[in-house]
């Protein structure tokens, strides 16, 4: 298994960019989620890491090898594709055969690196079969033997589950992230599904609009947002946001709600300025004595939770996970609290995070890594 | 006149064509598109066949004045004896083989050079598709021109176009007579014409392959020739197959060509069979009997040939 470095990788097509600027470091053995929207970017990145797209600029290292002009075929890395991507006209063996018989490998080295991963990946019965009549799942599974049976440097799969169902996504989903700690095999993984990134990550790279806007754990992606964007993405519903204004240690709300600043953040914030207040669903709690209040705009039933979507004024509203014994009528006034621990702020301006400045430790992006040249700079902007 | 399409029209006259028109049953405007067609169909296919099929089995002339008589198989006994039935036969075979081998390695080969998208191609394949749109004869007719010994252009561009020594529908150089140039001379022509047909099939073949075959055996570190033998090949072979199928069938009947070139000489060296055959029914004794037997045995191996074929296809498709 091996490293990938991209040191200021960008994609052009024309004037338009594809990818802006990326600087990435994976190291040996890790699970990088490439998240984002669709036309953000990933793919092209993941297709650009495997050489079936050029860089328009940039380089791309492989174990500290120069791979950036190499053709796929000599990056010594393996592809899942969406669509699997399987030779209609082979039988699964020999579709997971082919990239040794294309090296022109031994038929004893063959048939005991087929027996390995066919084991591995259960699919012994299908071998005699033609992909045309396998199900998602079973293609999906040839397509991960016929990757792993080359024991490649490295793994980049393009959204692999994305043409599942949902209960056999989320059995994929495990058996993916199972194989790959097993093999402790550096892999690229592409996906659009936040949920999908949470669950198999050790690191979420978020991109939209041809940038990285964060790089980092699963956790602090999803409780230290860097933006607005990765706080609204991130999580379902995202993270609720409303805008307010700082005066005297209170964060004054919509709708006559006002939220005292939490410790820590008094250096962070200039008195009079406009404010985002961020919080998680899960960080708010319904309780009388409540700091903020909302009007129950509407309710639903979430099995072991009620989400409460709450209007504090105008467009404002917020979710907050709520007693699923209680109810709540619509048009009801409800007081509830946020978590101070759990509380975030944003500069409505450039849309970054602000930072905590007792804790800074905690609230710094960790995974400096990964930056790419326009989130990194404005990462660092404070709010003072 | 029963104007059945006037539906805009508020005339007397044509709304009552209308009213017609309403009064026709579905059965009614069925039965007005099929019989006509039926009827074609078996005043000039069905009847034939079957009146050749017991015409093949007497001794009619069809310049003689008499009915045919019953002569049981001794036609097809004659011509399955027939040494040079066996000779027409055989360069037939030859023909088809040669003709249909080099076409379909000449169409693959501009199939694979077309295939990807440069500027005017599309002008470059209409251009190359232009052989095979003209009429066989014509296409004889000039080719007998371009052989010309004498100012005949090809003998230019094989650099015997000085000593006019070379006549290649003669199959002769200088005084010498060579067996086969003949021969070759319409294999040529018939690989100059159908080659974009075989083109044609296998391009749609070619395009028809997804890409991302391409990018996954990329992926897996197959050379060009490795991905050519398992991936290209494989993917086109039913369109090949089809393309061979429809080539060798027309092949074995080939007829216009030969007569256009060489009218099946020099003596009988490109007689292909139907040109024999053409002879023998139309030509000096009329033996329509006999022809018509040997016009079945011809149709026998055709339909045999093609469900070979057809086996072979099923086979690929099946496993695809």
């Amino acid at each position: 298994m091996a490293t990938i470095q991209l040191k200021q990788v960008e994609k052009r097509f024309g004037e338009a960019y594809a990818v802006k600027p990326l600087d990435l470091t994976i190291s040996d053995g890790e699970f990088i989620v490439l998240l984002g929207p669709s036309g953000c970017g990933k793919t092209t990145t993941l297709r650009m890491i495997s050489g079936l797209e050029t860089v328009t600029a940039g380089q791309i290292l492989l174990d500290d090898k120069n791979v950036t002009w190499l053709h796929p075929s000599a990056r010594d890395i393996a592809f899942v594709f969406q669509f699997y991507a399987l030779y209609p006209h082979m039988s699964v063996r020999d579709n997971i055969a082919f990239p040794l018989k294309a090296q022109g490998e031994t038929k004893e080295l063959i048939d005991e690196r087929l027996k390995l991963v066919v084991d591995l990946l259960r699919i012994g019965h299908l071998l005699n079969k033609r992909p045309g009549g396998l199900s998602g799942g079973d293609k999906q599974r040839v397509a991960l033997a016929r990757a792993l049976v080359r024991r490649p440097a490295a793994f980049l799969m393009d959204e692999p589950l994305g043409a599942l169902d949902a209960d056999l996504r989320e059995s994929m989903r495990a058996e993916i992230r199972e194989l790959q700690l097993r093999l402790k095999a550096t892999t690229v993984y592409v996906t659009h599904d936040q949920i999908e990134a949470m669950a198999m990550g050790d690191r979420i790279v978020v991109m939209s609009a041809a940038v990285v806007q964060q790089a980092d754990t699963p956790t602090q992606v999803y409780y230290n947002p860097a933006n607005l964007f990765v706080a609204k993405f991130i999580g379902s519903p995202g993270m609720n946001l409303v805008q307010g204004n700082y005066a005297e240690g209170i964060v004054r709300l919509p709708g006559d709600n006002q939220y005292p600043l939490p410790p820590g953040w008094q250096n962070s914030i200039t008195r009079g300025e406009n404010v985002i207040l961020g919080f998680r669903p899960e960080s708010a709690h319904v309780s009388p004595e409540g700091m903020l209040q909302g009007q129950v705009y509407a309710t639903h039933m979430h099995g072991s939770y009620t989400m409460l979507h709450l209007n504090m004024e105008g467009d404002n509203v917020v979710h907050v996970r709520a007693d699923r014994s209680q109810r709540y009528p619509i048009g009801a006034n409800i007081r509830f609290d946020v978590d101070a621990q759990m509380a975030r702020f944003f500069n409505p301006q450039n849309e970054t995070a602000l930072r905590q400045h007792q804790e800074q430790s905690r609230m710094t992006n960790d995974g400096l890594a990964v930056s790419n040249s326009q989130s990194s700079v404005s990462h660092s902007q404070s709010y003072e | 006149m029963a104007s059945i399409t006037a539906d805009s029209s508020v005339n007397n006259p044509i709304s009552s064509g209308r009213a017609v028109a309403r009064q026709l049953s579905d059965r009614a405007i069925m039965n007005l598109f099929i019989w006509p067609t039926l009827v074609l169909l078996i005043a000039f296919n069905f009847f034939p066949l079957f009146y050749s099929l017991f015409l093949s089995f007497t001794n009619y002339r069809a310049t003689g004045n008499t009915a045919p008589v019953w002569i049981g198989i001794e036609n097809y006994a004659t011509i399955l004896t027939d040494p040079s039935l066996w000779e027409a036969f055989t360069t037939t075979g030859r023909y088809v083989l040669f003709s249909v081998a080099l076409q379909t390695v000449v169409g693959f080969g501009l199939a694979m050079l077309i295939r990807g998208k440069f500027r005017g191609s599309g002008l470059v394949t209409t251009l190359i598709l232009v052989p095979m749109m003209l009429s066989p004869v014509v296409v004889g007719l000039f080719w007998k021109m371009m052989y010309n010994p004498n100012f005949g252009y090809f003998n230019y561009l094989v650099g015997m176009g000085e000593s006019g020594q070379l006549d290649m529908l003669a199959s002769r150089f200088g005084n010498q007579a060579i067996q086969g140039i003949a021969l070759a001379s319409v294999i040529l022509v018939d690989v100059w014409m159908w080659s974009p047909f075989v083109m044609l099939l296998v391009l749609s073949g070619l395009n028809a392959i997804p890409d991302y075959l391409y990018e996954a055996a990329a992926i897996d570190r197959a050379s060009s020739w490795f991905q050519f033998w398992h991936i290209t090949l494989p993917q086109v072979m039913p369109l090949l197959l089809i393309a061979v199928l429809f080539r060798t069938i027309e092949a074995l009947k080939s007829f216009d060509l030969v007569m256009g070139l060489t009218g099946g000489g020099p003596g009988n060296q490109t007689e292909l069979i139907a040109v024999y055959l053409y002879r023998v029914a139309f030509l000096g004794q009329f033996r329509s009997g006999y022809s018509s037997a040997l016009a079945y045995i011809i149709l026998i191996i055709v339909i045999a040939i093609s469900n070979l074929y057809i086996r072979n296809l099923n086979k690929i498709k099946g496993e695809g």
